[in-house]
């Protein structure tokens, strides 16, 4: 564990080391500051059922930012171990590959945890000046979250999963884009094609992260999408960890 | 200290390490000597857990290297090739990092790295970042990270290598006084450090063992090594052909320059005719400037061993 802990705070501090993880923040605030900007003034200026965390969670502006973190997040994790041949100084530490994979996925997902923590003040500050709760409910709030979270780790998973593939950044980054883009996209077509089977909407809406979004920011709990997010999250991290041995090995 | 069984890699379809066998005893230095690709780095790399073997096996300290791998990861203070390190670090951050991998805490870690600052000399730059010094610092640094926790045995993949010849004098001053507290084994292809730093040394080529011993030994038992070197003047005789009949002279070649000869003479295994040539050169009233005997040199053994028609 203490082990684990060493390699676990290292991968979270070299977020910090470099300029990426500034930037990434920085932009990230200004999107998601703006799009709530952007909800107020919406609710605002007419009526309407949604409260502002279900507005505030599912909407363009809160999905396009979404999409395009995770590459960043994740594109230096493996491949940059590699091309810098630090992969080698690591590994014959007596640490497992085990280890090695849990602590670069975890320090990926503190580090994604660090980048929603502002946005939770911007309900707090709204409930301050409106004197008004948020969401129905307080469940709305943390259901909301929860799916963030588990959204996250399943698409940090795929990035992870990318980055052991190449030495290169930039592919990896590609890669990663490209597998997360294409699980979010899958969900969006039920929403599209109208005239589609209704046996095939239901299972591409089982995909959708928009649709499950929708639901946990109501305040519903699904069980359905906590199993799936948490079993392809474990999916590609258990492909992470036998393409990491494999490449070690072949090097 | 280190044991290797029939050790054999190949890396699809070509083998790096054919079928090697050889053992370190404790306290040795051992330096591993061959042409690039000879297959040392791969050995070494084998024997740090880094890459598995294709058949055979490898010990270190009595644990099996496949078997009990993290254990014998905790023994090694390993050095790859290159010195890889992590550029966005602080020395003194980066070597609090690598003790805690290797499950140094507290005080021990504290008394560790204060340690192998001082070893190493690194004390003046511990505050810089790792991506700011000199190739001969990160060496340095690299060093400092095999000796952390204290090793039994240091594995130090071309320690020398990329340095200015200052820089290669303080690292082989370091390996020396290393030496004398762990066992070491060390690849390279300088091979007068070998001569200066190793108590053993193993020849590798084509992933082959082709020798190994200490490298007096090695000199002394070389067909070809050394030889002698002749200045004459010797008139009207023929002194080639004279100096060719001398039993234990092997070849003789010749160059002249103002009536001078110079005779370069190779000799037999172990033969030193130097009283025969001194004698022939007072029978036939040569004029003598020059009567010498040229060491042999590892590098004749490493050409020898490893040449190409070899």
């Amino acid at each position: 564990m203490f082990k684990f802990l060493t390699l676990w705070n290292r991968e979270l501090s070299s977020y910090f080391q470099s300029a990426i993880a500034y930037v990434v923040l920085f932009f990230f605030l200004l999107a998601t500051g703006w799009n709530f900007e952007w909800v107020v003034t919406l609710i605002n200026s007419s009526p309407t059922d949604v409260s502002i965390v279900q507005g505030f969670f599912n909407n363009f502006f809160f999905w396009f930012p979404f999409v395009l973190i995770f590459p960043l997040i994740t594109m230096r994790t493996f491949s940059e171990e590699f091309k810098m041949g630090t992969i080698e100084t690591l590994m014959t530490s007596p640490v497992t590959d085990l280890q090695v994979v849990l602590s670069k996925f975890a320090g990926a997902v503190v580090f994604y945890i660090i980048l929603w923590l502002p946005s939770l003040l911007y309900f707090v500050i709204f409930q301050q000046v409106a004197q008004t709760g948020v969401a129905a409910s307080p469940g709305a709030i943390w259901g909301s979250y929860a799916m963030i979270l588990l959204l996250g780790m399943f698409y940090i998973s795929i990035g992870c999963f990318a980055s052991v593939l190449t030495n290169n950044q930039i592919i990896a980054a590609v890669i990663s884009g490209v597998s997360v883009a294409l699980f979010f996209f899958t969900g969006v077509i039920s929403l599209f094609a109208l005239d589609m089977n209704q046996n095939l909407r239901d299972l591409l809406s089982y995909f959708s992260a928009i649709d499950h979004m929708g639901t946990f920011s109501k305040g519903i709990i699904d069980s359905r999408p906590i199993v799936f997010y948490l079993s392809m999250t474990a999916l590609f991290l258990t492909l992470t960890y036998h393409i990491f041995q494999r490449r070690k090995w072949k090097s | 200290m280190i044991r290797v069984e029939n050790l054999t890699k190949r890396y699809g379809g070509r083998t790096a390490v054919d079928n090697i066998s050889f053992e370190v005893g404790k306290g040795e230095i051992v330096g591993f000597l061959g042409p690039n690709g000879a297959g040392k780095s791969t050995t070494m790399k084998i024997l740090a857990s880094y890459l598995p073997a294709t058949s055979g096996t490898a010990w270190i300290g009595g644990d099996n290297v496949f078997e009990d791998s993290l254990k014998t990861r905790s023994r090694i203070g390993y050095m790859p090739e290159n010195v890889p390190l992590y550029m966005d670090m602080r020395v003194t951050e980066y070597l609090k990092y690598r003790g805690a991998l290797k499950g140094i805490g507290g005080r021990k870690l504290r008394d560790s790295l204060v340690m192998a600052k001082e070893v190493t000399n690194l004390q003046e730059v511990e505050n810089r970042i790792i991506g700011t010094l000199s190739r001969g610092f990160r060496q340095r640094v690299g060093l400092a990270d095999a000796l952390l926790h204290e090793p039994d045995l240091l594995i130090l993949d071309e320690p020398t290598a990329g340095l200015d010849p200052n820089q290669i004098r303080q690292v082989r001053d370091l390996i020396k006084s290393l030496g004398k507290s762990h066992t070491i084994l060390l690849s390279t292809h300088i091979l007068s450090e070998v001569e200066m730093t190793c108590s053993r040394v193993i020849i590798i080529n084509k992933g082959k063992i082709e020798a190994s011993d200490t490298p007096e030994n090695l000199v002394k038992h070389m067909r070809t090594a050394g030889g002698i070197l002749l200045e004459a003047k010797t008139g009207s005789d023929d002194g080639l052909s004279q100096l060719k009949a001398i039993p234990g002279v092997k070849e003789v070649s010749v160059k002249t320059e103002d009536d001078w000869n110079t005779f370069q003479l190779r000799l037999d295994a172990q033969a030193d005719p130097r009283e025969d040539i001194y004698r022939l050169a007072v029978e036939r009233r040569w004029q003598l400037r020059e009567l010498s005997r040229q060491k042999g040199t590892l590098e004749d053994v490493f050409v020898e061993l490893t040449h190409a028609d070899h």
